[in-house]
């Protein structure tokens, strides 16, 4: 167990890191322009934006394989323009890892937006202030629980990506293996003590995100019984 | 001054409202569903109407079709039903969010007795109190037109009856036309200089000083 290559903890943990953040400023302006607002084809944009939940991570992978493989269409662009290939590269994990942690956080905002009165944005907006200082200073503190919520989900889930991550990233140790595929790889080629140790750490993970996750939340929902 | 003639479709019938109003208090009286917020919420810059016309100290803030001026830019303040209190300020804060002036600002604090309220956030605070920080929140940012949706409804009689007079007495301290939505006729007759029944759409003036 002395010679464990840590690399997929790291990898692990700077790609979920860095699809969190990205998911997160985009999940959290998607919803904030969505939530409240009624327009045509709404209904099918959610659809959309949530359908990597309801699909199996090889579905998704084969999607992703079909527009950022050597043929698809933005895969092809980026070959073309940059000579840069994201099929098999640490970009593809990220993008993976993107793709199917973003219903939760899109989920996650849209309800934390849609929870308080309205009237409380028209407020301040009748107080002068700019569509900017309201985002920031009313509509972003208040939602701020429910967007905590689902950043800690959306990392929980980046996290333990594995099924499109193998489609579009492949297992290439150092580079595109995090835990999952480690685990995966390991219990593979027998080596069953290292498989145990990855486990143990996702699930030691997992369950304190979980664990931080619900202790925040029935603190938070207190605070809010009282704010009402 | 404030002169509003507008027309708005809205689901079962059309608001046709016309109407011009002094620095006195209007009172918006009628029906639920008669389209009495919708007006307010027109006034305010919330909603568009159709067509028409809102003049404001002699000014356009609405006029079919080009003129719109944001709402933030019509210096108007808002008591909603609901006070929609920022949660997470504190009582100061909130009446700072949008105060020109704190001089003032303190004196309408002292005015509506909300002073040693200052530090509390508004789940610590009673519902007469929730009003009155609503209402000098509304007043610091010096608006030219003050529309108040319901301010009395959730409070008691012996609250509502002080909220009245307070109203009445900062009225008279800063003349300004008001519009004041309300389901009570004993409190339209109370405050209004004019009421506007507003049924279905339509406008009838009630009482007219």
């Amino acid at each position: 167990m002395t010679d464990i290559n840590l690399s997929p903890l790291w990898l692990s943990i700077k790609t979920a890191t860095i699809a969190t953040i990205i998911v997160f400023i985009v999940g959290v302006l998607l919803a904030r322009f969505i939530a409240r607002r009624s327009f045509r084809g709404k209904t099918v944009i959610e659809s959309i934006f949530m359908l990597p939940l309801v699909l199996p991570p090889t579905v998704v992978g084969f999607i992703l394989l079909y527009i950022f493989g050597k043929n698809g269409f933005i895969g092809r662009l980026l070959i073309e323009w940059f000579d840069f290939q994201v099929v098999f590269s640490w970009y593809a994990v990220i993008i993976a890892a993107i793709v199917v942690s973003f219903p939760l956080m899109y989920q996650s905002a849209q309800a934390a937006f849609q929870q308080y009165d309205p009237n409380v944005e028209h407020a301040a907006y009748t107080m002068g202030a700019s569509r900017f200082k309201v985002f920031w200073t009313i509509s972003f503190p208040i939602a701020w629980p429910g967007l905590l919520a689902g950043l800690v989900l959306t990392f929980a889930r980046a996290l333990g990506e594995f099924g499109a991550t193998l489609m579009l990233a492949g297992y290439i140790p150092n580079v595109t293996d995090t835990i999952p595929l480690a685990i995966y790889f390991a219990v593979e080629s027998g080596n069953m003590e290292m498989a145990k140790f990855w486990v143990i750490l996702i699930v030691t993970l997992g369950f304190a995100a979980m664990l931080w996750l619900n202790w925040w939340s029935k603190r938070n929902m207190t605070a809010h019984s009282n704010h009402k | 001054m404030l002169h509003v003639a507008i027309k708005k479709q809205l689901s079962h019938f059309e608001l046709n409202v016309e109407f011009t109003l002094n620095n006195e208090i209007a009172v918006l009286f009628g029906p639920s569903g008669s389209g009495k917020t919708t007006v307010l919420n027109s006034i305010a810059g919330l909603i568009k109407p159709d067509q028409g016309i809102i003049q404001l100290n002699g000014q356009s803030i609405y006029e079919a079709p080009k003129v719109f001026v944001p709402i933030q830019k019509r210096h108007i303040g808002y008591l909603f039903q609901d006070y929609a209190l920022f949660p997470h300020m504190t009582v100061w804060n909130n009446i700072k969010y949008g105060m020109s002036n704190i001089e003032f600002a303190e004196q309408l604090m002292d005015e509506l007795k909300i002073n040693h309220l200052s530090e509390h956030y508004p789940h610590q605070i009673s519902g007469g109190e929730k009003q009155r920080v609503a209402l000098a929140r509304a007043l610091a940012t010096e608006p030219n037109l003050l529309l108040l949706d319901e301010p009395f409804s959730a409070l008691d009689d012996a609250t509502r009856e002080v909220s009245h007079k307070q109203l009445l007495r900062l009225h008279h301290l800063w003349k300004i036309p008001i519009i004041m939505v309300t389901h009570s006729h004993s409190e339209a007759e109370k405050i209004g200089d004019h009421i506007l029944y507003l049924d279905k759409g339509h406008l009838t003036e009630l009482k007219n000083i």
